[in-house]
């Protein structure tokens, strides 16, 4: 097997053994991006970065110092702030923007010894999700079935394309609305969103700050829970941070359910849905069942109500969030005119800098907060997500432990398909992801089966609040019993 | 149904500071109207009496004493300005 395709778990032990070292890892894995530019996964490649970090991890391997992560090489989503390396949201507002500081979850897998390749494209800010936002151009999906390019999703499709295409062996996304499990289920992946408060938010560019969460993108659900332990715990930096025990998620996977409720919940029964989704829901389920869990109807009665909610909530944080950028301390400033005075220049440079879907969901954020608007769409829709989290709540005191759901409504679709749609067209793929970061809870995508096409479709499992350990093994089961082998044929 | 008019849509993109082109009003009042009808649907729910949602479970903010933890960076905090001079951010003139 070719290095750069190695799972992390195995990746770590042929460190640990001396069968591999970091340096002919991040140089399979740099030699992988180099022939995939094709895919447009990576917006900038951090070799020299790479090479230096391979030879001091490998330098504390042979010391007998390894952390989990020691070694791996990783990508890290354009969102996340990286001290003197590009870091500019797929925005052209941010062009040329080096921090000059680190974000708390890519310091710590810096500190745990990964190995950083580069920064992973993205949609813009993180709205969207076909990863057709971006300044740097779509990333195209390394699954392919005819003439048609296909999206990865979004946002994190250039995470997601990287993954799947072998270019790393993980990397970090950020879920606002699904913006870690749609394309991680659109690429035959594992991608989890923690709990709200369980990652820090420090350091990452914000969207909205009351559901940004990030989370790891790996090909096996044990990779996912080596990662996501080291990019939890508590941040002072981040007030929203939770100070609670990370557990050792990867102990957690024992593989055995017996007894656990999982929960069906009737109103994500969409009209229309694609019968190969149901199919792939009912064989889930079933593969829960034989694995000893007790298998409940549920009801969250307000999921109709999620899209909208999230519609009003998340353009209104993002509309305060984005006010930041104004040309005067990081980024773009536009050409000024005689005469143009401040006003000119923060419009100009906001025109110029923002995407068409970015300055969209500003101005929506803008109606939904302004006076007159404030109590009919953004405190009324406050209220609406108190509602849709109490349903959680109720499902979990009466004793179900997980909820199983489709990740998405369809596999992935051809890159330029939805142009002419309308935008709220495009706000469905997040239909069964939204709910979670409404609620801030738990949900891990993972790839259970194909469509007649051969392309990847996943199931979700939502949990309780701060049960990741829970879930992740209970995705454990889930990904065994499935079974899910398939990997894109290399066509790039 | 609700629809945003070209004066509004014209209103909001100001209070947005983003610069929309007159003659692109008319399909940004349109895209923003059926974005807004979409949230229509929050009308049927019932929230008499409900709390807006805080956290995701209970917790009190940290408090921590109210003294500088950091700073003496100027440097580092102009280093990325499109134009910074004698140690300040500079901007077009703002007042007369």
């Amino acid at each position: 097997m070719k290095l750069n395709a190695l799972n992390i778990a195995d990746a770590r032990d042929a460190l640990r053994k001396r069968d591999v070292t970091s340096v002919e890892l991040t140089q399979a894995c740099l030699t992988a991006i180099d022939q995939a530019d094709t895919l447009n996964a990576f917006a900038h490649k951090t070799p020299e970065v790479a090479m230096d970090r391979a030879r001091a991890a490998d330098q504390r391997i042979q010391a007998g110092d390894a952390p989990g992560l020691c070694g791996i090489p990783l990508g890290i989503k354009d969102l996340f702030c990286t001290e003197g390396v590009p870091s500019q949201a797929a925005s052209n507002i941010l062009k040329g923007f080096k921090p000059e500081y680190e974000s708390t979850v890519s310091a710590k897998l810096r500190d745990a010894g990964s190995v950083m390749l580069g920064k992973l494209n993205m949609d813009e800010f993180a709205m969207g999700s076909s990863n057709e936002t971006a300044c740097y151009g779509d990333v195209v999906n390394p699954w392919k079935v005819d003439d048609r390019r296909l999206t990865p999703g979004g946002s994190s499709g250039g995470s997601a394309a990287a993954v799947a295409a072998d270019l790393c062996l993980g990397a970090t996304g950020t879920d606002t609305g699904g913006s870690i499990r749609q394309p991680a289920a659109f690429t035959g992946i594992v991608g989890i969103k923690p709990t709200y408060g369980r990652c820090s938010r420090w350091g990452i560019i914000a969207f909205a700050s009351s559901l940004d969460q990030a989370g790891p993108m790996t090909r096996t659900v044990r990779d996912a829970a080596i990662m996501l332990g080291a990019m939890s715990g508590h941040d002072p930096k981040d007030s929203t941070s939770a100070d609670i025990p990370v557990p050792d998620f990867e102990a957690a996977l024992t593989g055995d359910i017996k007894g656990r409720k999982i929960g069906i919940p009737r109103e994500y029964r969409m009209d229309g849905m694609p019968a190969e989704i149901e199919k792939l829901w009912a064989d889930g389920t079933a593969m829960l069942k034989d694995a000893g869990a007790e298998i409940v109807d549920i009801s969250l009665p307000h999921t109709k109500y999620a899209l909208p909610t999230y519609y009003v909530i998340a353009p209104a944080e993002a509309s305060s969030n984005l006010a930041r950028y104004d040309g005067v301390r990081y980024g773009h400033r536009a050409k000024l005119d005689a005469g143009d005075g401040i006003t000119e220049m923060y419009e100009k440079t906001r025109a110029e800098g923002f995407g068409p879907e970015v300055q969209r969901r500003v101005m929506i954020g803008t109606y939904v907060l302004s006076a007159g608007f404030y109590d009919a769409y953004y405190n009324r829709a406050r209220k609406v997500r108190a509602l849709i989290k109490h349903d959680f709540d109720e499902v979990f005191a009466a004793g179900v432990d997980a909820i199983l759901t489709p990740a998405t409504p369809s596999s992935a679709f051809g890159l330029g398909e939805m142009a002419d749609a309308d935008p709220v067209a495009m706000y469905l793929n997040d239909v069964f992801t939204v709910t979670v970061n409404l609620a801030g809870l738990p949900g891990i995508a993972l790839p259970t089966g194909l469509d007649s096409a051969g392309l990847p479709l996943g199931l979700q499992l939502i949990g309780r609040p701060w049960g990741e350990a829970d879930l992740l093994n209970t995705a454990y089961v889930l990904e065994t019993a499935a079974g899910f082998v398939s990997k894109p044929d290399k066509w790039w | 149904m609700p629809t945003i008019d070209l004066e509004t849509a014209r209103r909001v993109a100001k209070l947005a500071r983003i610069r929309v082109p007159e003659a692109d009003l008319p399909q940004l009042a349109d895209e923003l109207s059926g974005i807004i009808s979409f949230m229509e649907q929050l009308n049927e729910v019932n929230v008499d009496g409900i709390e807006p949602m805080t956290s995701v479970t209970p917790m009190r903010l940290k408090r921590r004493a109210d003294v500088v933890t950091d700073g003496d960076m100027q440097d580092k905090i102009l280093s990325n300005a499109p134009d910074a001079r004698e140690g300040f951010f500079a901007v077009p003139k703002v007042v007369e």
